[in-house]
């Protein structure tokens, strides 16, 4: 059992350094030994969480060093949950992207994979470690990747979209940074249990209450919470597809769990909402993210960006969850990690296969879709339902618990905006599918029984057909069993 | 109350839902699918029969699939009322499916197996609603069911059903996020229950100004009962095949909106906590304006299936209205209208598409004399609307007579004349379409000329055949309703 | 007034390197060129790993390496009392060389992305290439 932490990050780090060289051998092998390596993370992260839900939290030393001296992995049930999302999600992307790697960069299809594995080994690291430095420099790591990544995109605007990106990004990074710094100026250590301890005592200093606003804002920039959020909209839409698709669902929602894992475990609910008094202000501050993400996604007339928008949206939703100052706020914005990130990566890999099958999806093209792409949009159809929180898809149950940490509260306005969210997202989807299931209005002629011909499907290829089906049918088990998730995986964690 | 664990209302959702992908894979073969759609609506209606001696006895039938958080479980629990509604809409659901072959192949439809696909999905969603143990599985099937009709309504993909389906779907689903949902999580986050009970959940923690704007919410939220203001996405759906407008508008969708309003009233706040803060009568007054409102507008429409809707408007609101009044009589009245209703009313919707495939006439207008060629479906459609005016020998005449006996309980007479003046107004817009029918001279034709025999094909008559005699049935026999509504009530 | 000065003086590293970081997010946000951007953004990475570096350091201390005692068994020090207080820390000094490392790597990925940019706009003024992409 204990060496499977320390698989779960060897296999795709070791996996890139295979490929790595594999780029200037056999370029095909780089493919298969990826899928390899993400397989054998994949079920160390599925055989952590079993672990962890029988056992409790597992501690895994490096080098044996005993913290707070060594760098520790630590895991409990919350992030052995967000461990198996990304290695689930990265599996399932680079299978669905096989065709699209190829299509979107042909000659550097090694290189691309290298560089993805070394993302995923990043995003785990974040996850995975109980240390504040090492995780800034696996968040570095994952941020690297990510620039060259995007930076590969769209030829005319990918490498600008993507330098963008690494100005904010090292922004953000480096207000974390400073905040560590602080913490460590105060207590001289690095590991989070160990500080949190520490800070336990230590709740009116003030280097303390630095070391926490400099950490939530390097935080925030990093997820794009509105107004920080300029940078995400063009980086995810001008990313190739097999990029977007995993950098949309797992970078920011990675990013949330860092601000979760800060607030739970190093900071302490009493020292956020019972010694400062940044509660309502951030709740307001969420209110505004969600309602402006709304909105700025109503105004574009490209799918990519609405749902770049609609990121920053549902950004909002969590950072206000987890500063409702609740345990039924913070359950939602735990599960919402998990469901938006799921619902998120359905509604990319179906949006992938309308880019690999009629070029690039602004609105103006994507008329008739139903006809041509059934499968695809049934998919996506499923995806866009949870987002605006239909039930049963998963969307809806962590708004439940998201509206009702907020009537907890008494943070009406925050309700409010949930629903408010919820119907723009109707608007913004169902003008898709009007688009997609209406054929081209004919001037003038409209009997009411006009001809139609039968479309001619040209869907896309089975691998990305297959993954898509998955996914947006797991949205529909995800929310079935919401309930059980919150009982054995996230209440545990919070009391 | 006696409860019984049995898998059956989850089987009896499931059956058409498993049997979607087989349609869609028979694309090909009309016949066969029509078959399966067959099949499978006979044995959804045979679970549910199989459970209607149970229920009668008294007991509940339960059975729970996931609990989502403490109180809220997606579970089902059949009772009297559920029972009843479960019954009309499975068995119509038979009938209109041979309706829709006769239909759908007589104009030569395209996309007929996305329209069956949908229509099983919906109908698995209605019986899931009717199945509903709580607040939160009734959400969920109602939202279901809202967004499976929407390519049903929408099913010529012109630019009409393009308008029409925008309207559709931001009534429906506007009404129910943006008012169901926050009036549910707040009775969660007071109570911790969504769970039904004649008592009500709320146990005296509830204000008046509180309880009134939930139960506001809920009445308005629900708009697929097609309260006012929140009507007009009912004659907007018209432009859907007409099978869709007879299951769905008349029965299965419309229902489910006054069946969640009932179950609020009987069963989240309590008929007790509601008569103690006076509520009922403002409800009851907001029904009664819909009521009579609907009914005036629709002596203005010239097209035949706008009449019917806003009459269904009209129809609807008396189920609340009965509800509303809080008394034994006027729940018995209410409820057991929406059986008597639905068969009414189909029967109306049925004759309104078999003129339209045997002539192609849309508009009352055009169908002066219309009769002596359809002798059948005027007969039929005399039937119906006598279900609808609420006079004998039909089934609508024995829930009008609850009805206004509720209003005399009440005390309230101006309530009784409400209901009176709305049958008259029901009388003038339905009687003149079967007198001019039967007694007009078509434009077309000289006087004295033999009348050719038109109806439309054995598939469509039949079904109307079949609603109109049980309409009339049930005037005789309404005992099976009357019984399920007392157990379902306690009364 | 004296207070106010004694802090700054006092706390003269923090000053320093909050100045350092403001020039680099000023450069960041003002400059019109995406290479003095890259070097602003240099300089607020260097502000914060001199903070660091800064930290660890004490007045009066040594470097932190102890002495072997004398004793020759390889264990240096190990039976003689070390006061802390007579060495710096070295762990930020230690955390920061993964933090330059971090910086370089940042720096080379940008400048690559600089690199594109230029090839396909033949410029690397932002107001320019805004021109461009509005044109197309």
């Amino acid at each position: 059992m204990n060496t499977y932490p320390a698989l779960l990050i060897v296999a795709p780090l070791l996996a890139a350094l295979f490929t790595g060289i594999f780029v200037w051998i056999e370029e095909r092998l780089c493919y298969p030994i990826a899928v390899l390596g993400m397989l054998i993370s994949s079920f160390s992260a599925y055989k952590i969480l079993m672990a962890v839900l029988s056992a409790g939290v597992i501690h895994y030393r490096h080098a044996g060093w005993a913290p707070p001296m060594g760098i520790e992995y630590r895991i409990d049930t919350l992030n052995a949950m967000v461990l198996l999302l990304i290695t689930l999600i990265a599996l399932i992307n680079l299978v669905a992207s096989y065709k699209t790697i190829l299509v979107e960069t042909p000659d550097r299809s090694g290189s691309f994979i290298t560089i993805y594995l070394l993302f995923v080994v990043g995003l785990l690291g974040v996850t995975a470690t109980g240390d504040l430095f090492n995780l800034y420099v696996l968040l570095e790591i994952t941020s690297l990747t990510s620039y060259a990544q995007i930076g590969l995109g769209d030829k005319d605007r990918g490498p600008l979209a993507s330098l963008n990106y690494v100005f904010i990004g090292v922004i953000g990074a480096s207000f974390y940074l400073l905040g560590v710094g602080y913490l460590y100026i105060k207590t001289g250590s690095l590991n989070m249990m160990d500080v949190a301890t520490i800070i336990s005592t230590m709740h009116d200093s003030n280097t303390v209450l630095v070391a926490f606003i400099l950490c939530m804002i390097g935080v925030w920039i990093k997820m794009a919470l509105f107004p920080l959020h300029v940078w995400l909209p063009n980086a995810y839409s001008y990313a190739p597809t097999a990029v977007a698709r995993v950098v949309a669902p797992l970078m920011t929602k990675v990013m949330v769990y860092v601000m979760v894992r800060l607030m739970i475990t190093v900071f302490g609910f009493d020292y956020i909402f019972s010694t400062l008094d940044l509660s309502a202000a951030v709740v307001w501050l969420a209110t505004i993210a969600i309602l402006a993400g709304g909105l700025m996604a109503l105004a574009q007339k490209d799918l990519k960006k609405m749902l770049a928008y609609i990121i920053v949206s549902e950004i909002g939703y969590m950072v206000g969850g987890a500063w409702l100052g609740n345990t039924t706020g913070m359950t939602g914005t735990i599960l919402h990690i998990l469901n938006d990130a799921v619902m998120t990566f359905a509604l990319f890999l179906a949006v992938g296969n309308m880019i690999y099958v009629c070029g690039h999806v602004g609105f103006d093209n994507l008329k008739g879709l139903f006809g041509r792409m059934p499968w695809t949009m049934g998919g996506f159809v499923l995806a866009a339902f949870s987002i605006i929180g239909v039930p049963p898809t998963c969307g809806f149950f962590s708004k439940w618990y998201l509206v009702l940490g907020a009537f907890e509260a008494g943070a009406y306005h925050f309700a409010a905006a949930l629903i408010i969210s919820s119907l723009i997202c109707a608007i913004l989807f169902f003008r898709i599918f009007e688009i997609g299931f209406f054929p081209e209005p004919s001037d003038g002629d409209d009997h009411a029984h006009a001809h139609h011909e039968p479309a001619v499907m040209v869907e896309a290829p089975v691998s990305m057909l297959v993954p898509l089906g998955l996914v947006s049918l797991s949205l529909i088990i995800v929310g079935l069993y919401s309930g059980t998730i919150v009982n054995t995986i996230i209440l545990p964690m919070l009391q | 109350m006696e409860q019984i664990i049995s898998i059956k209302p989850l089987l009896a959702v499931l059956v058409s839902l498993c049997v979607i992908p087989i349609l869609v894979s028979a694309s090909k073969q009309p016949n066969v699918r029509e078959g399966w759609t067959f099949c499978a609506g006979t044995i959804k209606f045979i679970l549910v029969l199989s459970m209607l001696p149970a229920v009668l006895q008294g007991k509940q039938i339960v059975f729970s699939l996931f609990e989502i958080a403490p109180g809220a479980a997606l579970a089902f629990r059949v009772d009297g009322i559920g029972m009843l509604f479960a019954l009309v809409a499975s068995f119509l659901y038979i009938i209109t499916s041979m309706y829709s072959i006769g239909y759908m192949r007589g104009l030569d439809e395209h996309g007929q197996t996305r329209f069956v696909s949908f229509f099983a999905l919906a109908i698995s969603a209605t019986i899931g609603a009717a199945f509903s143990s709580n607040l939160l599985t009734l959400y969920v099937f109602y939202e279901i069911l809202s967004l499976a009709t929407y390519p049903l309504v929408t099913h010529h993909q012109d630019a009409k059903s393009r308008v029409s389906g925008r309207r559709y779907l931001s009534f429906i689903l506007g009404t129910s996020i943006g008012l169901v949902l926050p009036a549910m999580l707040y009775c969660y986050h007071v109570t911790g229950t969504l769970e039904f009970s004649t008592a009500g959940i709320f146990a005296g923690q509830l204000s008046k100004p509180a309880a009134t704007v939930l139960l506001l919410m809920f009445v308005f939220g629900f708009a697929k009962a097609g309260i006012m203001p929140f009507h007009s996405w009912l004659p907007a759906a018209m432009v859907a095949p007409t099978p869709v407008s007879a299951l769905l508008h008349a029965v299965a969708v419309v229902k489910v909106g006054v069946f969640s309003i009932v179950r609020v009233i009987t069963g989240i706040f309590g008929v007790e906590l509601l008569a103690s803060f006076n509520l009922g009568i403002v409800i009851a007054s907001i029904a009664a304006v819909t009521i009579l409102v609907g009914s005036c507008i629709a002596l203005s429409q010239d097209e035949l299936k706008r009449r019917l809707a806003f009459s269904t408007i009209s129809q609807l609101s008396y189920i609340v209205f009965g509800v509303a009044l809080l008394t034994p009589k006027g729940l018995l009245g209410g409820i057991v209208h929406i059986g008597m209703h639905a068969f009414g009313k189909i029967t109306l919707f049925f004759c309104a598409g078999a003129i339209y495939v045997a002539t192609g006439k849309k508009y009352i207008s055009q169908m002066d004399g219309l009769g002596k060629k359809m002798p059948i479906t005027y007969t039929a459609l005399f039937i119906g609307a006598l279900g609808v005016i609420g006079l004998p020998p039909s089934g609508g005449f024995f829930s009008k007579w609850y009805l206004i006996l509720g209003t005399l309980e009440t005390g309230h007479q101006i309530l009784m004349l409400v209901l009176l003046l709305s049958s008259f107004l029901n009388a003038f817009y339905f009687l003149p379409i079967v007198y001019k029918g039967f007694f007009g001279t078509p434009p077309d034709t000289q006087e004295g000329e033999p009348v050719k025999m038109e109806e439309a094909s054995f598939c469509c008559v039949v079904p109307l055949v079949i609603t109109a005699i049980i309409s009339i049935v049930l005037f005789f026999w309404p005992d099976v309703f009357v019984d399920l509504i007392k157990v379902g009530l306690g009364i | 007034m004296s207070e106010t000065l004694a802090l700054i003086i006092g706390k003269y590293n923090y000053w320093l390197y909050i100045i350092l970081m403001m020039i680099g997010l000023y450069a960041m946000i003002v400059k019109n060129n995406l290479i003095k951007k890259l070097v602003g953004m240099n300089i607020f990475q260097t502000a914060i790993i001199l903070f660091y570096v800064s930290i660890g350091y004490k007045t009066h201390a040594t470097i932190p390496i102890i002495k072997d005692s004398g004793h020759g068994d390889g264990h240096g020090g190990g039976h003689a009392v070390i006061h802390a207080a007579d060495y710096i820390n070295p762990l930020p000094h230690v955390l920061m060389l993964t933090a330059i490392v971090v910086s370089v790597a940042t720096f080379g990925v940008a400048m690559a992305l600089a690199v594109r940019v230029y090839q396909r706009y033949q410029t690397l003024e932002e107001d320019e290439i805004r021109m461009r992409l509005t044109e197309e």
